[in-house]
Formats: structure tokens, C-alpha cells, sequence
């Protein structure tokens, strides 16, 4: 006879709460009932939030409960994917996408700008948990190179100079504009629009 | 070039109000009842007579594929749409997202009316937070509208749209990644057969489109078949969202109709090649994964699929990477072999090894640390990749690694050369 065992799932403390709880639920909605593994994504999504940015054992264990799930079922699918961080990241995660569209227009200049001013290097995060830096592929802004995704907002058509006051305002807790840093309406070429220019809304 | 009345994108740019108010002011949403009220049929055959190629870069035809839709399984159908935009090069669905969700939505209502599905999951890549945003809250204001939803624009038909984010991963624009990550798994590709529409997302019957592909439905229905086809050469119709990056002196996305020469394209939308024409090295026309044009070739080459296709490139998805004469074209292509190294999904040996191993071989030559001889190795092993996988990206990752070879072994002999002169120095 064979018997399949699951070692006991072990959130300990770990919970979403307020308005990530409610979304959770939301989610699970998206999905046929006998189809709650869906959610599986999203959720660790949720819980990385909840967490500081990134997925402890006990996080990945309270959405393996929250989708009858296997455990490592879910470690698989956290480890798999590139936005799941397995360990602690700095309050600013700095990811400079470096695949040739964004390389072709300065990509290196803005990682070695991280480097310099923050004295850290790929994959580390400074010693007051401020800033983690990571290189990442193609991001999809190509029109707006290079760029930088910073938590869940893009920065783009970036200098190192630019790069550098951003970096700072972050610091400091002021303001920042997403987006064109160069002034741009969205991919439209510099300047303004050569065309849509007929057409009301 | 195209004029603005022919362009379906009016808030390419996001000048104007992307939410339900503006879109409906965009003609968003006209005479959807009576649309859906000319029946299944007659929307696929539309499509078909249309000549509408899939817009995510295989460029299949999309009335076709939506023929292949079962009509009466017993079992949920779905339609599925793919969001997860990732080539390198390609911007274009980001803007469709942010700036018209509601174009998208419109489509997804025809096409799921079309192809018997009552439920559709917008697959987003990740990565796009502020885009899902607009999207979630597109999908909400849609619903309190009654242009989804029970009766959806009283049409008598039922459709649900839900929203999904992926979480950083290329290939889950693989559209059987894609539904295996949607299940909530590593997004690895599944074995053709079966395929999605006779066994797709959770086994039912599924078709997977890309975001412009569904959004431009709905104009070419409103506007007719007939307006369509008069746009672009034959068996290539229509506009396209072109996304024009790298060494121009203003890069942008633009709607164009299909065939323009790629020439026309660089300088009268982007400003032209950076330090004028004559410095142009080469265009990547498609995305990453197509082979890179001879200069003479980008001279007078059209943008459709058939005349890339010719020349042994390809539109793809139609993001024109363009690079002077100052770049080093082996790190260029270096570069994006480490970018298919990183996103392979690992199930296929000669993708999950190949990849790394082209990675590695490039950025020796890039140094001119390598053999004249490894080269036409490193070539031999890139037929050894293509086609012996599961899914494309083995391909995608060949093709560039070719084209280099193809149009620049030259400059890979002269960077050997050139570091055996210094090291006997």
C-alpha cells in the first residue's frame, strides 16, 4: 500500500491583513472553485507585500494553505518566477534592465551609477536596508531607454545624472514623478506626437 | 504614411481619457449589440475575410484560429488573452493596456461572443503593475456599466473578464506557459497536441490572442472588412503598432499600415538613424528573436510579415531594434543570449544548456578570446537547438546567434585577430 504524506504546513504567524486580505479573497473569486491553485501566483504576489518584499518559509507555507496546496507545489512556482525574492531586499528595490534595447542607450552607465553612489554591488542591498540593486532582462519600455523599475514603478528615458537625484529624493521620503524623465508624453518620439495629431480623444 | 482617420490606437499616447468616459467618446463600445447580433458565424468570417495575422509575432490568422474552437463541447470554453508582453525591443501592448483598456476589453467581448467562451483572463506580465491597474479598474467600471458581465451591452450574452498577473517570467508568453502559469504552476511548456482549443486552460477548449490582435477587432468590424483590406499588401493587411528603439535620434512607438519600408518608418517617425543613414550598422526588425538585416537589405525592405519572411528575418512583433556603426554588434547579441539563458524554462536540454553555453562562447568573442574555427562551432551548435525543443524560445535564441554569424562573422574574425596580435606583442 502506498501512502502519501505532506509534512504539516507551517505559517506560524504569518497573515495578510487589512485590504491584502480582502483582495486575496477577491482573487480566489477569479477561478472555478476546484481551480483555487490559480490564485497561487497572485498570492505569493500578496504575501510579499505583506512580508517586506520578499518570501519566507512561513509566507510560502500560508499560501500553500490558503490554496490547498502542497508546500513545495508552492516553493516550486515561488522560485520559478524572477519577481519572488527568497531573501531579504532593501525598502527601494532598484532593478536596471539590462537587455540590449536598453544597453544599446546607456543601460551600464546606470547600473555603474548605483554601484558608485550606493558602494553595492548586483544583488546587494546597503547596509541601512535602503536600497537593494539587481539587473533584470527586458522589461517591455524599450521605446523609453533605458530605464530602471523601482518596486512597481518604472523610471524611464534615464541619465546617470537623473538616476542620481531619483535615488536621492527616495532617500529623503520626497516626491518622485514616474515614468519619462526627460519630459516625454509616454512613447510618443521627443518633442511631442508627429502623428494622432487630427484626432480628437 | 497613414493618415490619423485610419489609425485605430488614437490614445497611443495617452493624451486623453483611457477610462470609460473617454473611451465611449472614442466610438468605444458603438453598436456593440448589433455586432454581436449578426451572430458567431458571420464575426469569424469577418476575421477571416479581414486577413487579420495575429499581431503577437507568429502571425497567424486569427479568423482561422478562432475557427478551430469547438462549437458545442458541453464544456467551458475560454478565451485568453496575452499580455505578456517580453520580447526585447517590444512596447507596444503597454500602451494599449495603460492608455485604451477598454479596446481591449470591447475585443475580448467579440471575440469570446465569437468563439463560445463566457469567460476571459487578461494574462499580464508582472512586471506592468500600473498597467494592470488601469486594466483592473477598466474591468470594474465595465462591469457597473453592463458592457460586461450578465447580458453584456445587452447583447443576450453572458462574458466574465478577470484580470491575472504573472510574476517575471518571458516565457509565459509561450501560450501554453502561459495557461500552465495561469493554473498556477511553473509556466513550462506543455506538448503540442493536443492544442489549447481542443485542450487548453484547465483541459477546456481555449484560444490565446495577443492584446492588439483582440483590440483592433472590434474597428475592423464597426469600420468593415473592406476598409481593412485596403490597408497594406495583400495576404499582410491592416496597421500595426510599431515600436522603434535603440540607436534613432527619437525613439516611439507609432500605428502604421503594414508594408511601409522600414526606411520610411525609422526617419520619418523616429527622427531618423542616429548620426544619419549612412551610419546605420543593422536593424533587429522584429524583436529579439529575429535575425538582424544587412545594412543593403534595410535600405529597401517593407515591414509585413511575407517581405521579412523573404529575406530570412521576420515582422515578429514588429519592435525595430536599431544599432549604429559604434556599436559592438557580438555584445549586442551576446547580451540577448543572455537574456534567452535566464528565461528558458529549463525542461528541454538543448535550450536549457545550449543557451548558457552560446552565452558563454559570445562573450569570449566579444573579447576575441576564442578560435576562428569555435565559430562556425558555435554555429553548428545553434542547429543543434533549433527545432529540437519543446516550444520557439530554442529558436529565438538560435536566430540571433545565426544572423551574427551570417552578417558579421567578419567582425568576429577581426576581434580574434586582432587579440592574437596583441597577446604575441
Amino acid at each position: 500500500m502506498r501512502v502519501t504524506t505532506r509534512p504539516a504546513l507551517n505559517p506560524g504567524n504569518f497573515a495578510l491583513t487589512g485590504e491584502r486580505r480582502e483582495l486575496a479573497d477577491k482573487i480566489k473569486l477569479r477561478y472555478p472553485e476546484d481551480r483555487v491553485a490559480s490564485a497561487i501566483i497572485p498570492l505569493l504576489d500578496l504575501a510579499q507585500r505583506e512580508n517586506k518584499g520578499w518570501l519566507s518559509k512561513e509566507a510560502i507555507d500560508f499560501v500553500a494553505q490558503e490554496t490547498s496546496s502542497a508546500s513545495i507545489r508552492v516553493y516550486e512556482v515561488a522560485s520559478f518566477y524572477s519577481m519572488f525574492n527568497m531573501k531579504p531586499v532593501g525598502k527601494h528595490f532598484i532593478q536596471v534592465c539590462r537587455t540590449t534595447p536598453c544597453w544599446l542607450r546607456g543601460s551600464d552607465e546606470l547600473t555603474n551609477k548605483v554601484k558608485s553612489k550606493l558602494g553595492i554591488e548586483i544583488g546587494e542591498t546597503t547596509e541601512d536596508g535602503e536600497f537593494t540593486l539587481v539587473e533584470v532582462e527586458c522589461l517591455g519600455a524599450c521605446c523609453n531607454a533605458p530605464m530602471v523599475q523601482i518596486n512597481d514603478d518604472y523610471f524611464e528615458d534615464l541619465t546617470p545624472e537623473h538616476l542620481d537625484k531619483l535615488l536621492d529624493d527616495l532617500k529623503a521620503g520626497r516626491d518622485v514623478s514616474i515614468g519619462s524623465q526627460a519630459g516625454r508624453i509616454g512613447s510618443a518620439p521627443e518633442g511631442g506626437p508627429q502623428t494622432l495629431l487630427e484626432t480628437k480623444g | 504614411m497613414l493618415q490619423d482617420k485610419d489609425r485605430i490606437f488614437t490614445n497611443l499616447y495617452g493624451q486623453h481619457d483611457w477610462r470609460l468616459k473617454g473611451a465611449m467618446s472614442r466610438g468605444i463600445y458603438s453598436g456593440l449589440k448589433d455586432m454581436i447580433g449578426r451572430g458567431r458565424d458571420a464575426i469569424i468570417d469577418d476575421v477571416k475575410a479581414s486577413n487579420l495575422r495575429g499581431r503577437g509575432g507568429a502571425g497567424f490568422p486569427t479568423g482561422l484560429k478562432w475557427s478551430f474552437m469547438p462549437k458545442d463541447s458541453g464544456m467551458p470554453q475560454y478565451l485568453v488573452v496575452n499580455a505578456d508582453e517580453s520580447e526585447p525591443g517590444t512596447c507596444k501592448d503597454r500602451e494599449i493596456l495603460r492608455y485604451d483598456p477598454h479596446r481591449l476589453l470591447e475585443g475580448m467581448l467579440l471575440a469570446g461572443f465569437a468563439m463560445g467562451a463566457n469567460t476571459g483572463y487578461i494574462y499580464i506580465r508582472g512586471e506592468f503593475f500600473n498597467e494592470a491597474s488601469n486594466i483592473q479598474q477598466a474591468i470594474d467600471e465595465a462591469y457597473d456599466a453592463g458592457m460586461i458581465g450578465k447580458n453584456a451591452c445587452k447583447s443576450g450574452w453572458d462574458f466574465d473578464i478577470h484580470l491575472h498577473r504573472g510574476a517575471g517570467a518571458y516565457i509565459c508568453g509561450e501560450e501554453t506557459a502561459l495557461l500552465e502559469s495561469l493554473e498556477g504552476k511553473k509556466g513550462q511548456p506543455r506538448l503540442k497536441p493536443p492544442f489549447p482549443a481542443g485542450c487548453g486552460l484547465y483541459g477546456c477548449p481555449t484560444t490565446v490572442n495577443n492584446v492588439e490582435t483582440i483590440a483592433v477587432v472590434p474597428e475592423i468590424l464597426r469600420r468593415g472588412v473592406d476598409w481593412w483590406t485596403g490597408l497594406g499588401p495583400e495576404n499582410n493587411k491592416g496597421t500595426k503598432v510599431f515600436c522603434i528603439s535603440g540607436h534613432v535620434n527619437k525613439p516611439c512607438n507609432v500605428e502604421e499600415e503594414m508594408g511601409i519600408p522600414l526606411r520610411e518608418l525609422i526617419e520619418k517617425h523616429a527622427g531618423g538613424v542616429r548620426g544619419g543613414w549612412d551610419n546605420l550598422l543593422t536593424i533587429i526588425p522584429g524583436g529579439s528573436s529575429v535575425p538582424c538585416l544587412p545594412f543593403e537589405t534595410c535600405c529597401d525592405i517593407n515591414m509585413d510579415f511575407d517581405s521579412l519572411k523573404a529575406v530570412k528575418s521576420g515582422l515578429g512583433t514588429a519592435a525595430v531594434i536599431v544599432m549604429d556603426k559604434s556599436t559592438d554588434i557580438i555584445q549586442a547579441i551576446a547580451r540577448l543570449s543572455h537574456f534567452y539563458m535566464h528565461e528558458s524554462c529549463g525542461q528541454c536540454t538543448p535550450c536549457r544548456e545550449g543557451t548558457g553555453w552560446m552565452w558563454r562562447v559570445l562573450e569570449r568573442m566579444a573579447k576575441g578570446d576564442a578560435t576562428v574555427d569555435e565559430i562556425d562551432m558555435l554555429l553548428d551548435v545553434t542547429y543543434q537547438i533549433e527545432g529540437h525543443t519543446i516550444c520557439a524560445l530554442g529558436d529565438a535564441a538560435a536566430w540571433p546567434v545565426q544572423g551574427l554569424i551570417k552578417n558579421f562573422r567578419h567582425v568576429i574574425e577581426e576581434r580574434i585577430a586582432g587579440a592574437q596580435r596583441a597577446a604575441a606583442e
